[in-house]
């Protein structure tokens, strides 16, 4: 959007930037969360006051719902959510090695939906994908993220972190020059947070509904006029997974709102 | 490629950059042709449908909206008012207006003594920095005000249609 | 797929207590004023109505216009009076209406 050229404006007052390897401490991490006013934190800390909630709730409904040739619900297997699922979305992007690459929750919830249900996948952002992503998510509220850092993951979250690092687009800007070197500055009003995606699907009151990380990724790009990948995309699964990454040890506050 | 123009046109202001480093901003606000926004008549016109020719008074009834907004969207807004809220004397109704939305109302609480205490909270829309009031019906034919002004900032990155 | 309520009501009271009551119901409550793509105006679809009984009384009302958010919340007071039911019903355009009823013990 125009209102990028500010940022560039004020890089080049301060001289550019030299490129970011500098990953924010963990003593300093803060989530979106800290970033909001106190009116937007109320609403995420009230279950009965969270739009986000309302997500979730569909998500319950979809949990128990029978679906595709199967005739399975996610119940049938999985059962209690609250049990099985507990810690699951604070651990994805998490590797598949039958398909030889991080998946997120989304792609684990459609692989299912086609191989143990034999039924179509949902669209991404779809309501019911957001839905059941956003009941999943909520079964690890509280848990520590932690993302698996193994000979499998490794390259995939190296990848990520090259992307996050790399300046491209229209502006020349990198993801690391505003989240890490400039958090706690202000764009066009709006506070810089540090980008850990700790509450996904949000309900971002400037969508006014809920919505996915990789909707939100291709927001950013589009502001700082860069290509942006489909949903779901080889490159934003590898940006998401980095992400989660470098917010480990960050409480997941799924359902999360932001402004 | 041609900037895209985003959905919610009434609520953007397009920021256009002076050439070369961080000059002159120049402010333009732009309504797409034809979007109406309300003028100050209309809100006059509502109030009035409402007051009719009774006294406005301020005080006994404060509304509480943050003075800076992270988003139009969404918000939150608060009404208490002062009333002993008893068959003989309580809060009838209460009527929520702006003055630069595209429609003078925003909502309407109808409530009585079983009420108990006057505390209303709800989420509204704000399309731009502007003046929002809050006007209380009192059991015996009069009205009182609050007034807050808020400023609106919007979300730094927008999505391409 | 029907519209999704989340309503906040104490279970029990004391007889005379003021007790808080939480609505939030999903609904995209469509303005009117905005334009699509291709600039067409979307035509408004919204929540006009609120109204919350208690015991079949009518204790709430809310006449809501564009202007209120999306997934609309309402958060309002009552005495709780008598044990029963406290039931919310929301209309609107296009024929929307539901309905969501929760019981109160009041002792």
């Amino acid at each position: 959007m125009i209102r990028a050229w500010r940022i560039a404006a004020v890089l080049a007052i301060l001289g550019g930037s030299c490129p970011s390897l500098a990953e924010i401490p963990a003593s300093q991490r803060k989530s979106g969360y800290d970033f909001m006013a106190r009116g937007t934190r109320a609403m995420q800390d009230d279950d009965t006051a969270n739009p986000g909630m309302l997500s979730v709730l569909d998500g319950e409904a979809l949990w128990r719902r029978r679906a595709g040739a199967a005739e399975r619900s996610c119940a049938d297997c999985h059962g209690d959510a609250r049990t099985s699922m507990k810690g699951v979305a604070a651990r994805h992007p998490a590797f598949s090695p039958a398909q030889n690459r991080p998946v997120t929750i989304a792609q684990r919830i459609n692989l299912c939906r086609t191989e143990r249900q034999q039924a179509k996948p949902l669209p991404y952002e779809s309501r019911d994908l957001l839905a059941l992503s956003a009941y999943v998510g909520r079964q690890s509220r509280g848990e520590p993220i932690a993302i698996a850092e193994d000979e499998n993951t490794r390259p995939f979250i190296a990848r990520g972190r090259a992307a996050f690092t790399q300046r491209q687009g229209q502006l020349n800007l990198s993801c690391a020059m505003c989240h890490d070197d400039n958090w706690s500055g202000r764009l066009a009003g709006s506070p810089v947070t540090q980008g850990h995606p700790t509450g996904y699907p949000i309900y971002r009151l400037e969508w006014q509904s809920a919505g996915s990380l990789h909707r939100r990724l291709r927001n950013c790009l589009t502001g700082m006029r860069a290509v942006a990948p489909p949903l779901g995309a080889p490159e934003l699964v590898e940006l998401e997974l980095y992400l989660m990454w470098r917010a480990r040890g960050m409480p997941l506050e799924t359902p999360a709102v932001r402004p | 490629m041609a900037e895209p123009i985003p959905v919610e046109t009434t609520r953007r202001r397009f920021l256009i950059g002076a050439t070369g480093l961080a000059g002159g901003m120049a402010l333009v606000t732009m309504l797409p042709p034809g979007r109406a926004a309300a003028t100050p008549e209309a809100t006059r016109t509502a109030i009035k449908a409402v007051v009719g020719s009774a006294p406005l008074r301020k005080g006994r009834i404060k509304m509480e909206l943050p003075p800076l907004v992270e988003n139009g969207n969404a918000v939150p807004l608060q009404i208490t008012a002062e009333s002993p809220m008893t068959d003989a004397d309580h809060v009838k109704a209460i009527h929520v207006f702006t003055e630069k939305n595209p429609q003078p109302n925003v909502v309407s609480f109808q409530i009585g003594p079983r009420a108990g205490t006057v505390n209303i909270s709800t989420r509204m829309r704000l399309a731009d920095t502007q003046i929002v009031t809050a006007i209380a019906e009192m059991s015996d034919g009069t009205f009182w005000s609050d007034e807050v002004e808020v400023v609106v900032t919007l979300a730094a990155c927008l999505e391409e249609i | 797929m029907a519209a999704r309520a989340l309503i906040n009501v104490p279970p029990k009271a004391r007889r005379g207590e003021i007790i808080s009551i939480r609505a939030l119901i999903s609904h995209e409550m469509e303005t009117g004023f905005r334009p699509n793509a291709t600039g067409q105006l979307i035509p408004r679809n919204i929540i006009k109505e609120f109204v919350c009984t208690y015991n079949g009384v009518e204790i709430f009302r809310a006449e809501l216009f564009p202007a209120v958010s999306a997934n609309p919340y309402i958060a309002f007071t009552t005495r709780a009076t008598e044990s029963g039911t406290i039931t919310m019903t929301w209309t609107g355009d296009n024929g929307f209406s539901a309905t969501e009823s929760v019981a109160i013990a009041v002792e």
